[in-house]
């Protein structure tokens, strides 16, 4: 796995945004075939790590290297065409769009020449009609607005479009969160999918059932940071999920509530005139079991 | 949602995909279908206004000929602008500058032909330039301050207003300027602005007595004016973009959402600059058509159109808010524009009440207009 040249990769990339630093120091390498998941709480830096690697945002420091080539995008379009395709939580879908607009925004495919260059709009039915179909959704018109799909088809929708443009590295952001159970396993088994036909993704989410089952490596960003990538060969679910949930910090948290516990019986102690023995006993086994928790 | 669920989820898609497409096969009826045309509001009303003048204006001379003309050559004016703001409306901006760009593009044009002997046609090449200027400028604006271009444009209205004004007065002394009549005379470009086409035609229909003659035997229609053909080759043209070509699905993206547009890799930014240049070039249009036909211009011409263009864009079915509409429905709603204005002349009503029905029929098309996007949106 490791002999294998990455097919994209970070090296020492930061970005400032003024005064702040959004982004130090992040390296990180997938290969095709692989799903890198990306973990962090709000404000670790992963919309910053993904809208750099997408072109919204230019790195301050460090190289981006596609398929070994050291690349910089000036604009989303240009990360577009060297087929880095990311998929936003919002989508980038247009409501009151149809499918096929949609579908082929940005990218429409034409016939003709000069002024009377057009889109070929049976081709492009077809073909969204198709690459939704390779999913399991059956648009029945794709002429329909998308603002009439669930949040799950949107996303099928988004992924389908990224992949049937040629992406070699597909991004990802939390792409399961704002889905039901039934929805997010469609999504999750066109990540699967992707990851088969030889794409590198990278694959933002907050939920370790749905991180999991299809990542390969785990990245852990804290605070603009990277705290390292872990092979899932190397870690288990339940280490997974205490990185997700910011395991020490949870731990320090319980610290924090149960000195509080503790300070809180101790001045209903000290209130207490002459604390009996009983006093004493009813109170001690909580703080015990605050402590321990 | 465990870890195997991509094996064994296999058959069950299979079978579920069975059922969606049964469950999705009831057929959506044909008015359904219409329905989410934007542009169904406006022929709607375009009847409506229509059937209603037939009877209330009937024996006034409204539908023969020369009434027919004179009503459609209104709605040709208007139309010219609104085609160009329908299609900056469905891009998400406003161009309240439209107005006063006729003013001034006529000023530009009257100005180096009557005062300095410069030929028409090189006038109105410049004014066309200046045009682009203040469309560029437009839009640069809106793209690199992210203003609502409700704002900078506003700006521009007075701005252009007040240069119109101050142009003419320094270099003429006057806000009126006339005499252009004898200029367009074998004048190539003026040529394009002025006149009517299909004039062999009614004096054929004159002589097999179809339309009406007057004492001289000439027919009273001589030709189709020149703007109304301006007027639908626009229309055609901007229909063609808008439903046939990648820049017109970039149109509905930029203003459907800008974010989403440019993270797809639509030059959000270029077409909006191009549209803010389409607005004012159709305004500059729109004054060389109007200065050929009065043979003068006026610092005060234009004034108010940028409303009635905006007016005439939503009773077509357009959103304010972008990513919807159709240019098709823009010319309906000037025609709505152009039946009302002309057929209260007609019928005889004060017309003063003529922008009471204005106001109302914007109102109605707005009600209507977000009644009919909730509709598309659920229309599963």
């Amino acid at each position: 796995m490791t002999a294998q040249m990455p097919m994209i990769e970070m090296r020492n990339v930061s970005k400032h945004f003024g005064s702040v630093v959004a982004l130090k120091d992040i390296s990180m390498k997938v290969c095709s075939g692989e799903v890198m998941c990306l973990l962090g709480d709000n404000g670790a830096g992963k919309s910053t790590l993904i809208k750099t690697l997408s072109g919204v945002h230019q790195p301050t420091h460090g190289e981006m290297l596609l398929d070994g080539e050291p690349v910089r995008f000036k604009s989303p379009a240009y990360a577009l065409d060297a087929g880095i395709a990311t998929v936003f939580q919002d989508l980038a879908m247009i409501p009151l769009m149809s499918i096929t607009r949609n579908f082929f925004m940005g990218r429409e495919p034409t016939v003709g020449w000069g002024p009377f260059k057009r889109i070929n709009w049976k081709y492009a039915d077809r073909i969204a009609k198709q690459e939704m179909a390779k999913i399991g959704i059956d648009v029945r018109d794709p002429g329909q607005p998308v603002g009439t799909l669930s949040g799950g088809e949107r996303q099928c929708v988004a992924i389908a479009r990224a992949v049937y443009f040629g992406a070699k590295v597909l991004i990802l952001d939390e792409p399961t969160s704002a889905l039901g159970v039934k929805q997010a396993s469609v999504v999750l088994r066109y990540i699967a999918k992707a990851r088969a036909d030889g794409l590198a993704v990278i694959f933002i989410t907050h939920n370790v059932h749905h991180a999991y089952p299809v990542a390969d490596a785990f990245t852990l960003l804290k605070r603009g940071g990277s705290l390292g990538s872990f092979r899932k060969e190397d870690i288990s679910r339940e280490e997974v999920l205490n990185m997700m949930a910011g395991g020490a910090e949870l731990e320090s948290l319980d610290a924090e509530l149960a000195e509080f516990q503790r300070s809180d019986n101790e001045r209903k102690t000290s209130r207490v005139s002459k604390p009996t023995d009983g006093d004493v006993d009813a109170d001690m086994p909580n703080a015990r079991l605050a402590g321990g928790y | 949602m465990q870890p195997n669920h991509s094996t064994s989820t296999g058959n069950a898609s299979s079978a579920e995909s069975v059922a969606r497409q049964d469950e999705r096969l009831r057929a959506i009826p044909l008015w359904k279908k219409a329905l989410s045309r934007p542009e169904l509001g406006a022929l709607a009303g375009t009847v409506l206004v229509l059937a209603f003048f037939i009877v209330a204006a009937r024996g006034t001379g409204m539908f023969t000929p020369a009434g027919i003309v004179n009503f459609l050559e209104v709605a040709a004016q208007l139309g010219i602008i609104a085609t160009a703001a329908a299609l900056l409306m469905i891009g998400g901006e406003f161009d309240l500058s439209i107005g006063s760009m006729i003013g001034l593009a006529g000023i530009l044009i009257a100005i180096p032909v009557v005062q300095y002997g410069f030929p028409l046609w090189s006038a109105i090449l410049v004014a066309l330039a200046c045009a682009g200027l203040v469309g560029w400028l437009n839009g640069y604006l809106v793209n690199r301050t992210g203003l609502p271009s409700f704002i900078v444009t506003l700006g521009f209205l007075f701005i252009l207003r007040g240069m119109a004004i101050g142009i003419s007065r320094l270099l003429t002394g006057r806000t009126q300027i006339g005499g252009i009549h004898h200029h367009i005379e074998g004048d190539w470009l003026a040529m394009l602005f002025s006149g009517e086409v299909a004039t062999g035609l009614f004096s054929w229909m004159a002589t097999h007595g179809w339309i009406a003659t007057n004492f001289a035997g000439n027919p009273v229609v001589t030709g189709i004016p020149i703007s109304i053909v301006w007027w639908l080759g626009l229309t055609a043209v901007a229909t063609w973009v808008l439903l046939c070509t990648p820049y017109g699905n970039w149109i509905y993206a930029s203003g459907g959402d800008a974010n989403a547009a440019r993270n797809s890799g639509v030059p959000v930014h270029r077409v909006k600059i191009s549209l803010f240049m389409f607005t004012a070039f159709s305004a500059t249009i729109f004054a060389c058509l109007q200065v050929m036909d009065t043979g003068s211009a006026d610092t005060i011409r234009g004034l108010l159109k940028e409303l009635e263009a905006i007016i005439a864009v939503v009773i077509g079915g357009a959103l304010l808010t972008g990513g919807y509409g159709s240019a098709i429905g823009a010319a309906l709603g000037a025609l709505i524009f152009g039946l009302v204005q002309m057929g209260i002349f007609y019928t005889g009503v004060n017309t003063d009440w003529f922008q009471v029905f204005l106001g109302l029929m914007l109102l109605i098309a707005v009600l209507f207009n977000n009644f009919m996007r909730k509709k598309v949106m659920e229309a599963k």
